[in-house]
């Protein structure tokens, strides 16, 4: 690099600037899992998704919309009913157990429980150092060392390091966390509702090291969360995910203010605003009715049965996630690019199935 | 700690030294009879009588803790061993491993009555305090098996499991480290427990003449022994006493038992 370290402290572009080369490309990702009498439960069914170098993807949706499921299908923590996981253009899914095992230095993950993601029978140093210790990357005094230093990089007294997880509060165990998935360098990191389970105040401290990590050791996030503020501010993009299938993707700041589906007008709709003034005229859009159980999905667009617009057609047909603008995508039979706003659009028409 | 427990720990405590140092405790030679001195109430030089051939009975219970502790360990040690292999690699793997393992093995072995299947085998391989102790480890382990499978499916689940698994951790030391740690206290309950079932089993066993043969003092032989109607007019304490030492050794790893388990699962405690 020719700059000087003076602007490397400045804030780095948005991705809209960088090359848009995919480090992780799913397609037709499909996880099933058997719910006993015969019957599947389709988690993730058929989702296509590249997540570009060096972005954060949020990915937002309802408890049960597979989004989880999907997060940890690309790290084969869950094995993928079909479908493939491309990372680095090699498809994660084909590989045996033993290749597996070598991506997973690239790949890591950050749970939202921070109670049940640490051992309570290890303490810090040792669950932080396991990773180095499983990989060989270091032993010894080496070892201690390099625990010493993630745990600083995640803010972590290192006097701590004989200590047990009980012995930390929420905030200071997803800390720990952390530094584990960073102890193997990784380029890409799940972050499966990492602050979720925090008390407010500790979230945006959680979130601000997440960033920070980002910037200095030049990640990429899958950012799973169901509470669209916290996605918003962190994302480069959102996807949007109900039942098991994206709905809508595009720019974190598109899809807050011009987003197409119906399904996320209600998500962004019922996200409060902290100020009274506008909270109190804001308008909602209620949905209706609970998600239908992924056991028994609807058929056509999954959304039909609780979404205001819903014609005919919808309860028939599967709508495809389509570019309906540059760069927005979304999968709704009643908008078309020529007629992407689903409010103007004739009562009982579906101008995207002709197209 | 609850009462019980420490009443529990203090006769298991005896009971070990006792059975370690049985030579020396013991007064008399457990064996030798002497047709003369037959049916003597408790005394001085007889703490516990004498029985039908004279024999010295509080030497014989002595004896015969050494007897119930060696089956009770052996027993409990080797079927908790096997058990947890088994019912891990079933629990972790499910598969084929898990269908064979706890869809037949366990409902076959959980279908007889314990005992019975215990009498069974001993039938079948012979008498013999070997034999006894093989035939209760065969019955035994499948409980310790069962727990173990049903502990590691809830364990394999928690996020720290898929953590190390997404950190490169083989299955070896995901089971060994990060599974078993986690799954094993419930077991501690159950082998507990198990102690005094074997006590119990070695003792029902022997009375049948299924189990040690006499003239080796097992407390369900002295019992056998004792339970005819002239020893019983005679000399009720031939039977007495080493009921009663059965009874209090029972008692005792129940306590414990359930004292570990108040311990280890805090939800369970009273007040």
């Amino acid at each position: 690099m020719t700059e000087s370290p003076g602007l490397m402290q400045s804030a780095p572009p948005r991705l809209t600037t960088l090359v848009r080369e995919p480090l992780v490309a799913i397609r037709d990702l499909k996880v099933y899992f058997k719910a006993g009498k015969g019957r599947i439960v389709k988690a993730v069914d058929g989702v296509t998704l590249d997540i570009f170098k060096g972005e954060t993807l949020g990915l937002v949706g309802e408890s049960g919309c597979g989004k989880s499921t999907l997060g940890r299908t690309i790290l084969r923590l869950t094995e993928p009913t079909a479908g493939q996981v491309l990372y680095r253009d090699q498809d994660l899914a084909k590989l045996s157990a033993k290749q597996m095992r070598e991506q997973r230095r690239h790949l890591q993950i950050i749970f939202q429980d921070p109670y049940a993601s640490l051992n309570p029978r290890m303490t810090v140093g040792q669950i932080i150092g396991e990773p180095l210790d499983t990989f060989k990357l270091a032993s010894g005094t080496e070892a201690e060392r390099r625990v010493q230093e993630l745990m600083e990089t995640v803010g972590l007294s290192k006097r701590f390091v004989k200590r047990y997880p009980h012995e930390f509060s929420g905030g200071q165990r997803q800390r720990i966390g952390i530094a584990r998935a960073l102890a193997v360098d990784p380029d890409f990191i799940v972050a499966d509702e990492p602050i979720s389970a925090l008390d407010v105040s500790i979230q945006a401290q959680i979130m601000n090291l997440l960033e920070r990590l980002k910037r200095e050791k030049n990640l990429t996030y899958l950012f799973i969360s169901h509470d669209l503020r916290a996605v918003r501010h962190v994302s480069d993009r959102v996807a949007v995910m109900y039942l098991g299938k994206l709905v809508e993707l595009t720019g974190a700041r598109t899809i807050y203010e011009e987003p197409l589906m119906p399904y996320t007008k209600a998500l962004i709709s019922a996200v409060p605003v902290p100020d009274p003034e506008i909270e109190s005229q804001r308008r909602r859009i209620v949905l209706e009715g609970d998600v239908p159980s992924p056991l028994n999905p609807p058929a056509g667009c999954r959304f039909h049965t609780r979404c205001p617009y819903a014609i005919q057609s919808c309860k028939e047909v599967e709508p495809a996630l389509v570019e309906i603008k540059p760069d927005h995508f979304a999968a709704c039979i009643r908008i078309s690019p020529d007629q992407p706003d689903i409010d103007r659009v004739k009562a009982g028409e579906a101008p995207g199935l002709s197209a | 700690m609850n009462r019980l427990t420490i009443i529990g720990l203090v006769i298991v405590s005896i009971l070990l030294i006792v059975a370690i140092f049985a030579p020396w405790i013991a007064p008399h030679d457990v064996g030798a009879t002497n047709l003369a001195m037959r049916y003597l109430p408790p005394s001085g030089n007889f703490w516990f009588g004498t029985d039908s051939t004279g024999r010295d009975i509080f030497s014989r219970v002595v004896f015969g803790a050494r007897i119930s502790l060696q089956v009770g360990i052996i027993v409990v040690g080797v079927s908790a061993f096997i058990g947890t292999i088994l019912g891990a690699l079933a629990g972790f793997y499910g598969g084929w491993i898990d269908r064979i393992v706890s869809g037949y093995v366990f409902n076959v072995f959980l279908a007889f009555p314990g005992l019975l299947l215990a009498i069974a085998m001993v039938a079948f391989l012979g008498a013999g305090l070997n034999k006894l102790i093989l035939a209760l480890c065969i019955i035994g382990w499948v409980g310790y098996a069962r727990l173990i499978r049903g502990q590691v499916l809830k364990v394999r689940e928690y996020d720290f499991v898929q953590a190390a698994r997404a950190l490169g951790a083989n299955d070896l030391r995901i089971l060994l480290v990060h599974i078993l740690p986690n799954a094993i206290q419930p077991l501690i309950v159950q082998a507990s427990l198990g102690m005094a079932g074997a006590v119990l089993s070695e003792a029902a066993l022997s009375f049948l003449g299924l189990g040690v043969p006499p003239p080796a003092p097992s407390w369900g032989v002295m019992i056998e022994e004792a339970r005819d109607l002239s020893t019983l007019q005679a000399a009720p304490h031939a039977l007495i006493f080493p009921g009663i030492a059965i009874v209090l050794t029972v008692l005792a790893f129940n306590f414990i038992g359930d004292g570990l388990r108040e311990y280890l699962d805090p939800r369970q405690r009273r007040r």
